[in-house]
């Protein structure tokens, strides 16, 4: 069979150690079924159960992957058969996984994150009631997302990526007594439900036209279809995307999912299940292979939502909520990436891993200092933190330092390379891109910094207010062990990761039997350039933020108001959006304005198409009166009307 | 001429006893339970009936399995009673779906811990609000005759699935019917709506009927004949006005649709299901839609297959406003049971889609979906039944805000039951709707489709709102209890979501078996 | 060709001359002596009861059972007539079958019969 454009290499079929490869998903579902099962018998142990088992798909994913590093670059993919799924005639969806290089590194992401972050939970859901069934949750995400990652054609994917919508339903709404979370957990899955209709449309439009759906029998008959049918394809596929990853227009659920516990943000929507849309445009690489235009949009919709989410960032003062629109921003790096095509595919993995180390390790950073300032999240009633968590602190720079792209810490290397291609692309496309990415670096270094201050640095403001909202003194502390190690790890992660996967183009080359070579681009700008344009421009924002926040003490509250904690938290805020709007104006209103339509325009259509159903259906719904004779009516004008269509089809 | 003289015997028509046993068992047992009912002493009627069911289908199950396994060599099927009844693979598919789901309808109607007595009144011969029926409403006693009913009405519907002409189906539809009307208004609690609800069941039910009746004689008109297969042979090429034809064909089809609830002759469905004993409700939702959507297969693909690029586009348009008044009049039900029948009409549409398909995958995806959403839909009800106050059942949505903090089993069974409904992966709902929907593409229905995924979207919304309100919401002081039920009761519900699970993750067998051959005639 | 019919014809033409003419005559030929009874709707030359005797305005609910069993069983019987007509042609098939009928219809009377269906208070 001819290797098709991407020069995927044929499936083989799995062996040996990959012959159990259905273990990933079995472990954790196991966990996650003993732990729903077991009821309260389990609360003693059922959090060491639910690591226990993504311990060991860990352990087993590194093997797997040392085994396939071994195998020459032929027989790195491999196929399991599970079992046939859905047989019917022409239809045959079997069961099955794909190991290679993509879903593996994938494999390592999800139970290697997902490891961290369930230790990490044991600490930070220690004084949760339910703390099993929070676990029992985080097994069964795991378990869906690698099936998500693993399964071998586009069903068995889309099943994967509703149960990482359901999980991350489940988790969201995990506070239950908050409206908040419950309206979060609803709008999330609303919005995803958009996304999947593309998802399913495009699934159903391959098998119409080609009659299949695995991988390797799209991929290598990809080529027949017509462009238009790979177009409409591409882009509901991105839709598809769209809505799981928080792109523009689906963003508005993302930051709202926030709601959730830390460490379900930190592991579902920041390491993970978010960047499952880049997952899929990565996997259909063949398809958006042959249509430049898909690509085009891709490009466009990450380059949007890049500018969109760190703006907004620079806006919001919830510690979890500026994190929030810094993932959607920078899953938007990771869309463009991908859109750039060959020359982007291995970037926007190599970038989705760094990320997924550094922003886990923000969210967990995040999360440490809630648990220490008794679960709150408001930046400007935080402050001066830095000597109270020394070990929060430090990791949380260090994240920063990446995320920001300074070097030599990972984000630099993907970031960087990211920005380099974007300048690749011609004519005016490689200038506005290039440029929109640039401008984003500069962005994010701008409302990180931001973020770094009023949490870390500057006067400690919660001393002042001494109490939270619900009336607990403030008693800032260093987390247990169980939250710091995770936290250390990802931080080392921050750091070494970009180096050590781009030294050599290490993680390009593992992955060239799935994403195909990766390009070189010479464009407008060269390497060396970008590199340190995008720093130079980093640290622009930087120094502006330090200039707005650090220089001088935030607005000391005034004595009257001491004792009138929400009042001053108002006075504060008065005060900055003052230094705001001096000094920022343009910025500031272009934030407002971009919150207002975030708020009101996307989340007005959403709640606009809702309001159309519900009124038209409060208005139909008299139609059923109750009265039996104008049942008869309806029923006898539907018969009229069945049978002129069929009379009128008939004679004209 | 001297016929006097000569006596030509009528040849009798040849019956395959073996095929049509399991439909002979279900309705000699119902004879023999209308003998129990006359002859039993009161107190002795509930458990005798009990037995004699469980009987009933323990037999014809096994007639069935004898039959179908007896017949793996020979070829597809049979005709049998000069060819007004086939036996063939979809029929036998339709029958073990019929008699499953019967099964669990009756474990809900046999059950008497939830409520004290059973769902069903003493004396229903009593008018609501006078003193005798307030002296009936604390006696413990049922009205039994509902379990003969229930067999006929099974038997009704196992006849129905298997007619192969016009006439014997329009029997088979009277008799699955007028039973159901019967035991629509026989309520325990809230008598006068139960009462309401089996009179406005019966007057459509005749109406619908009529329009059947209606069609059947114009299209003998046009064919000389009720056979299907006649009908079909007619329509290769006769001389008679298609007028007759299509107009028949129109009025056949509606009394069909009636039967399905299939919108928009869906307006007795809200009220009907709102006003019968819930455990009716579970068997007119699960085994009357098989029975209809039976029918609906064997008429459009044996009769009318020839003709379908003028009927086509007309139920393409029917299957629309079916999704579309299903899921968007869903939206702003406050009742539980009026939103799964909403749920019902749109899921008859996404039937319907699978109906017009007429090829294999669309027999068999609709036969599978058929086998699904029964199950689920016995387990919805057999839970509604057990959310309760004072006054009986406590349906309004508003009673149901914080159940999961009363009872997290059932509230967890529901969420399950409610995704099924939604289509959502790992659950019966995602696979039928899938098999359907490829089928549909396959055979050119591609816009019909996207119509049914936007459909299955909006009503992806009333069914998470139900989750919403049971997890996110403070549950009012006056709240419902959750029952504890009996064994009846437990085993139907843990039946019905099991088996939404299990087709689910692993309904390979199941869509082989349905897919094991076409219809004979 | 549509000679044997003729007679058929003859016979509608002769029933619609006789109503005509009773209509027609009728006033002529009878005596006119008018009441009550006779000009009400439906006359039937028994003065309808506003309130009859039982039942407060309504008629006895028994009445409506006892006709409705006997228009029930009266319909069922009506398929005696024709096997009584071919009993010969059908043979044993036939007679077995018929017996099996009204076994079934034997069931339905067995029921009315034991739960009071046929007592009239």
């Amino acid at each position: 069979m001819l290797a098709p454009a991407s020069g995927a290499t044929d499936a083989v079929a799995a062996s040996g150690l990959a012959s159990l490869a259905w273990l990933l998903l079995a472990l954790p579902a196991f966990g996650a079924a003993v732990l729903l099962l077991a009821g309260k018998r389990a609360d003693k142990w059922g959090h060491l159960l639910g690591c226990a088992t993504i311990i060991a798909a860990f352990a087993y994913g590194l093997a797997l992957f040392f085994t396939t590093l071994g195998q020459g670059a032929e027989e790195r993919t491999s196929e399991l058969h599970l079992f046939d799924w859905i047989p019917v005639g022409a239809l045959d969806v079997e069961f099955g996984l794909r190991l290679d290089p993509l879903s593996l590194t994938f494999v390592l992401l999800i139970t290697g994150v997902g490891s961290l972050i369930h230790i990490y939970s044991i600490g930070y859901m220690a004084h949760e009631e339910g703390r099993r069934k929070f676990f029992a949750y985080l097994n069964l995400f795991v378990s869906a997302m690698l099936l998500l990652v693993l399964g071998n054609g586009f069903v068995t994917l889309y099943f994967g990526w509703e149960g990482v919508g359901l999980a991350s339903y489940l988790l969201i709404g995990w506070y239950q007594y908050k409206p908040e979370a419950a309206s979060a957990a609803k709008k999330a899955f609303l919005m995803n439900r958009v996304g999947d209709l593309g998802l399913a449309i495009a699934i159903f439009i391959m098998f119409k036209e080609l009659g299949t759906t695995t991988y390797t029998d799209v991929f290598a008959r990809v080529d027949e279809l017509s462009s238009g049918s790979i177009l409409a394809i591409t882009l509901l596929l991105l839709l598809g995307a769209c809505g799981k990853s928080g792109q523009f227009p689906l963003q508005a659920w993302l930051p709202d999912a926030m709601a959730g516990p830390t460490p379900v943000s930190a592991l579902i929507h920041a390491a993970t299940m978010v960047t499952a849309g880049v997952y899929l445009i990565a996997r259909s690489n063949p398809i958006y292979n042959l249509s430049a235009d898909g690509r085009l949009v891709v490009m466009i919709i990450g380059g949007v939502t890049l500018l969109i989410g760190c703006i907004i960032g620079c806006a919001y003062d919830d510690f979890k909520k500026v994190l929030a629109y810094s993932t959607v921003s920078q899953i938007g790096y990771m869309i463009l990436a991908v859109g750039l095509g060959p020359v982007g595919y291995a970037l926007g993995i190599m970038h989705l891993l760094t990320h997924g180390f550094f922003k886990a390790g923000l969210f967990l950073g995040a999360g440490s200092v809630m648990h220490g300032m008794n679960d709150e999240g408001n930046i400007r009633r935080m402050g001066g933190l830095a000597k109270y968590m020394p070990v929060t602190f430090a990791t949380w720079a260090l994240g920063y330092l990446a995320l920001i792209g300074i070097p030599p810490f990972s984000g630099f290397f993907s970031k960087d390379a990211i920005i380099a291609a974007a300048f690749g692309e011609p004519g005016w496309r490689g200038y506005v891109f290039g440029g929109v990415a640039l401008l984003g670096a500069a962005l994010t270094a701008f409302y990180m910094t931001r973020l770094l201050i009023l949490v870390f640095l500057g006067k400690p403001r919660w001393k002042e207010l001494k109490t939270s909202e619900d009336g607990r003194e403030y008693h800032p502390h260093e987390s247990p062990w169980s939250m710091k190690i995770p936290m250390i790890v990802l931080a080392v992660g921050s750091v070494g990761a970009g180096f050590f996967l781009e030294n050599g183009e290490r993680l390009a080359g593992w992955l060239e039997p799935t994403l195909g070579p990766l390009q070189e681009t010479h464009g407008a700008l060269d390497h060396t350039m970008v590199a340190i344009l995008s720093v130079a421009l980093s640290l622009v924002g930087v120094a502006l933020a330090f200039l707005l926040f650090g220089r001088k003490p935030q607005p000391t509250t005034r004595p009257l108001r001491v004792s009138f904690p929400v009042r001053a938290a108002r006075a504060d805020l008065y005060g900055n959006a003052l230094n705001e709007a001096l000094f920022a104006r343009p910025g500031t209103w272009l934030s407002r304005a971009l919150v207002f339509v975030d708020n009101k325009g996307v989340d007005g259509l959403v709640n606009g198409t809702a309001a159309l159903l519900g009124g038209s259906s409060g208005r139909l719904r008299r139609l059923q009166t109750g009265f039996v004779r104008s049942y008869a009516l309806s029923m006898l004008l539907g018969a009229i009307c069945v049978l002129g269509a069929l009379l009128m089809v008939r004679f004209s | 001429m001297t016929f006097l003289a000569q006596v030509e015997l009528i040849k009798p028509p040849e019956i395959e006893y073996s095929a049509i046993a399991p439909v002979l068992i279900v309705l000699g047992a119902a004879c023999v339970s209308v003998l129990f009912e006359a002859f039993l002493p009161k107190h002795q009627r509930w458990a005798a009936q009990v037995v004699l069911t469980m009987l009933t289908f323990i037999g014809a199950g096994t007639a069935l399995g004898l039959y179908a396994g007896a017949e793996t060599t020979t070829a597809q099927g049979i005709t049998t009673l000069s060819g007004a009844v086939a036996v063939d693979r979809p029929v036998i598919f339709l029958w073990v779906t019929l008699l499953l789901l019967g099964f669990g309808s009756i474990l809900l109607i046999a059950d008497r811990s939830v409520e004290p007595g059973g769902a069903f009144v003493a004396d229903a011969a009593v008018r609501p609000g006078t003193v005798q029926d307030r002296a009936q409403a604390t006696r413990t006693g049922m009205q039994t005759e509902v379990f003969p009913l229930t067999l006929f009405a099974l038997a009704g519907m196992m006849v129905f699935v298997a007619a192969n002409d016009l006439l014997t189906m329009f029997i088979a539809l009277e008799v699955l019917s007028l039973p159901l009307y019967l035991m629509c208004g026989l309520a325990r609690r809230r008598r006068l709506l139960s009462q309401e609800a089996a009179v406005k069941y019966f007057l459509l039910g005749a109406f619908a009927s009529a329009f059947f009746l209606y069609g059947l004689a114009l299209l003998y008109g046009y064919a000389g004949s009720v056979k299907l297969a006649d009908i079909a042979t007619a329509t290769a090429g006769s001389d008679k006005s298609d007028t007759l034809l299509f107009a028949g064909f129109g009025l056949l089809v509606v009394g069909l649709l009636f039967k399905a609830s299939v919108g928009p002759f869906h307006a007795w469905t809200p009220d009907v299901y709102q006003g019968a004993p819930t455990p009716i409700t579970a068997f007119m939702a699960a085994c009357t839609k098989v029975a209809a959507f039976g029918g609906i297969l064997r008429v459009l693909t044996v009769a009318f297959e020839r003709t379908n690029w003028e009927w086509r586009g007309v139920l393409w348009g029917v299957a629309v406003a079916s999704m579309v008044i299903g899921a968007v009049l869903g939206l702003t039900q406050t009742d539980v049971k009026r939103m799964v029948a909403y749920s019902s009409v749109a899921h008859a549409g996404f039937l319907l889609i699978g109906s017009i398909s007429l090829t294999e995958q669309g027999l068999s995806g609709t036969l599978f979906y058929l086998l699904a959403y029964g199950f689920t839909t016995i387990a919805v009800f057999g839970v509604i039944s057990l959310v309760r106050n004072a006054d009986g059942e406590a349906t309004h949505l508003s009673q149901w805000a914080g159940l999961a903090k009363r009872s997290p089993v059932l509230a967890g069974v529901f969420t399950f039951l409610l995704l099924a409904l939604a289509g959502i992966p790992l659950t019966s709902g995602f696979v039928g709707k899938f098999v359907v929907f490829a089928a549909a593409i396959q055979d050119g229905l591609a816009p019909l489709v996207v119509v049914a995924l936007v459909a299955s979207a909006v009503a992806a919304f009333f069914y998470l709102r139900v989750i919403v309100l049971m997890y996110f919401s403070e549950p009012a002081p006056d709240g419902p209890t959750v029952t504890v039920p009996g064994a009846f009761t437990t085993i139907a519900i843990t039946v019905g979501a099991a088996v939404t699970l299990v087709l689910g993750v692993w309904p390979s067998f199941a869509l082989d078996w349905a897919g094991a051959g076409g219809f004979i005639f | 060709m549509l000679q044997p019919y003729l007679p058929l014809v003859f016979m509608f033409l002769l029933a619609g001359a006789f109503a005509l003419f009773s209509v027609t005559a009728a006033p002529y030929i009878g005596p006119r002596r008018y009441n009550r009874a006779k000009l009400d709707a439906y006359e039937c030359g028994i003065e309808p009861s506003p309130a009859p005797i039982v039942g407060g305005g309504r008629m006895p609910v028994a009445y409506y059972l006892t006709a409705m069993l006997f228009i029930l069983f009266d319909i069922e019987m009506v398929f005696l007539y024709p096997f009584a007509v071919s009993a010969d042609k059908l043979g044993l098939f036939g007679l077995v079958e018929i017996a099996l009928f009204v076994a079934t219809v034997g069931f339905a009377y067995a029921y009315v019969w034991r739960r009071g269906g046929l007592d009239w208070n």
